[in-house]
């Protein structure tokens, strides 16, 4: 693998041990993926960062970087696993509290932005068509390769800090043009009314083409909600980081797709999706943002419950900037009446909220899949407009 | 059989097998090695000291972390055998110092076989006793 002057130094130790130890995973990943070279990004989203999910394996991980390093490039972070600022609201403990607070300190001595949001597209990290990121988080890296077309790997959490110290990612899968092909045609054959619609298609599909690329054909309209619930569907069922769907993303027209195996979905599978799905009865907490619900979202939850009472508690789970303007239109005052709260930085799969509920109502098939293992939840998953009904 | 190392090493022990992906966060308890995802065909098993085979990854990135976590509370896997890995097992292995190869025509390990692994910088070779 060639490596500029400079990658050299970053790798012989030059600019100190962490620099060094994070070039070693660079080139090595490079290595065994043949890449010829590095390309410099712009753009970095760091997944690993509720204490839930990272222990305190992460959290020593994370300080030794912090001792030395900072980033080079814009770099956004996933949620952690509470809101960091109303934190005992949610009834977190102060053991756990501690150590989320101590895992945010060493990003932010790192100069990574808190902005913990698995939808840093939607809160001021915003790559450009074709543009060379590495970002994690599952959900994230589809929504940036599928519908703004620009170009990262499903980077791990560690991959993609070492690319934000460094300020570079080697260079191959998809970030070569030739390895964003599609591989599997699906033929959609059933009217699509909701972003949960979505998100349950996005489940089936992951499911079947495990980590292939998708292009789908039958898809009338879809907005940015409708395509964030397909991505992270597909992400979790899945490894799907790319799709395609004609007409509506932006690679679609340069792909070709003749003679690529077909995969139908219509009625039947997305009714057998929804029954799969279900296991609870009777909900404790309806949650709402995953991934992080968009200010459209919220708006349309607000509209749905206003002036009346919800059947059961609700979260709407979301970015702090995204709750800030929700908070400024007194969006958060008419959920609050009707018996929700807006929680930010955090959502229902990275915080412990096993120890609050043990049957969670969601919208979002992503949630659906981590809920039963990772948060011990039976789970009930129906579009927003029923759960609230 | 012959693979690709992704991280380099020796490596023997009992294969544990799974033919469908497996995502670890969220799907393995990093504390105790103990598969969680419901209705993953492996649930309930325990991953420590085995030599754990399966297709791909999936799911989250936050995989890479649990791997290396599962290597620090001492519940690791002695290596992993993948049909294909992608880079969040990769980075997580690599990380961790766990062998890891693939290219490995996976069909032709049952669990409880007894593996032997040899990684060498590029290339591996995989033995089914």
């Amino acid at each position: 693998m060639y490596l500029t002057k400079e990658q050299e130094k970053m790798l012989e130790g030059e600019y100190g041990e962490v620099v060094s130890k994070m070039m070693r995973l660079l080139v090595r990943l490079g290595e065994v993926y043949n890449a010829e070279k590095m390309i410099p990004v712009t753009s970095v989203q760091v997944a690993g960062v509720s204490y839930k999910s990272i222990g305190d394996a992460g959290l020593e991980f994370l300080q030794d970087i912090a001792k030395e390093a900072k980033v080079k490039v814009l770099t956004f972070l996933n949620p952690a696993g509470m809101d960091l600022e109303n934190w005992k609201e949610m009834g977190i403990s102060e053991e756990f509290a501690k150590k989320q607070l101590a895992i945010i300190e060493a990003f932010k001595k790192m100069g990574i932005v808190i902005s913990a949001t698995c939808t840093p597209y939607l809160a001021g990290n915003l790559p450009r068509y074709k543009q060379h990121i590495a970002w994690s988080e599952s959900s994230a890296v589809s929504f940036a390769n599928s519908v703004v077309g620009a170009r990262t790997n499903r980077e791990g959490g560690p991959s993609a800090l070492a690319a934000a110290i460094t300020g570079y990612t080697p260079y191959y899968g998809l970030h070569l043009d030739e390895k964003r092909q599609p591989n599997y045609i699906i033929n959609v054959n059933v009217d699509l009314k909701s972003s949960t619609d979505f998100a349950a298609m996005g489940y089936y599909i992951g499911k079947e083409i495990k980590n292939k690329i998708p292009y789908f054909v039958g898809i009338k309209d879809a907005d940015v909600d409708d395509l964030k619930a397909l991505g992270a569907a597909m992400a979790a069922s899945g490894a799907v980081a790319l799709y395609h769907i004609e007409n509506i993303t932006p690679e679609a027209n340069e792909v070709s797709i003749d003679g690529l195996e077909k995969i139908e979905f219509g009625k039947e599978e997305l009714k057998e999706t929804y029954e799969k799905l279900n296991s609870g009865e009777e909900e404790d907490i309806i949650i709402f943002g995953c991934p992080h619900a968009s200010l459209n979202e919220i708006i349309k939850i607000a509209r749905l419950v206003e002036g009346k009472k919800a059947r059961k508690p609700f979260w709407i789970c979301t970015s702090r900037a995204v709750k800030e303007i929700a908070e400024r239109m007194g969006l958060d005052e008419i959920i609050r009446k009707a018996g929700g709260k807006i929680i930010a930085d955090t959502c229902m799969v990275v915080s412990p909220i096993e120890n609050l509920f043990s049957t969670t109502a969601v919208n979002s098939a992503k949630a659906a899949h981590y809920l039963p293992g990772f948060c011990k939840q039976k789970v009930i998953f129906k579009r927003m407009e029923d759960l609230l009904r | 059989m012959k693979g690709r190392t992704i991280y380099p090493g020796k490596a023997e022990g009992e294969a544990l097998v799974s033919k469908e992906p497996i995502g670890f966060y969220g799907g393995i308890d990093m504390k105790t090695g103990i598969v969680i995802e419901k209705g993953h065909e492996l649930e309930g098993k325990c991953i420590k000291d085995k030599i754990l085979v399966f297709p791909c990854g999936k799911g989250s990135t936050v995989g890479s972390y649990v791997i290396y976590g599962l290597k620090k509370n001492g519940v690791a896997p002695k290596a992993i055998i993948n049909k294909e890995t992608e880079t969040i097992v990769a980075t997580g292995a690599i990380l961790a110092g766990i062998v890891c190869v693939d290219g490995i025509d996976i069909d032709k390990i049952k669990t409880g076989n007894y593996v032997v692994i040899e990684a060498k910088e590029k290339e591996a070779e995989v033995i089914v006793k």
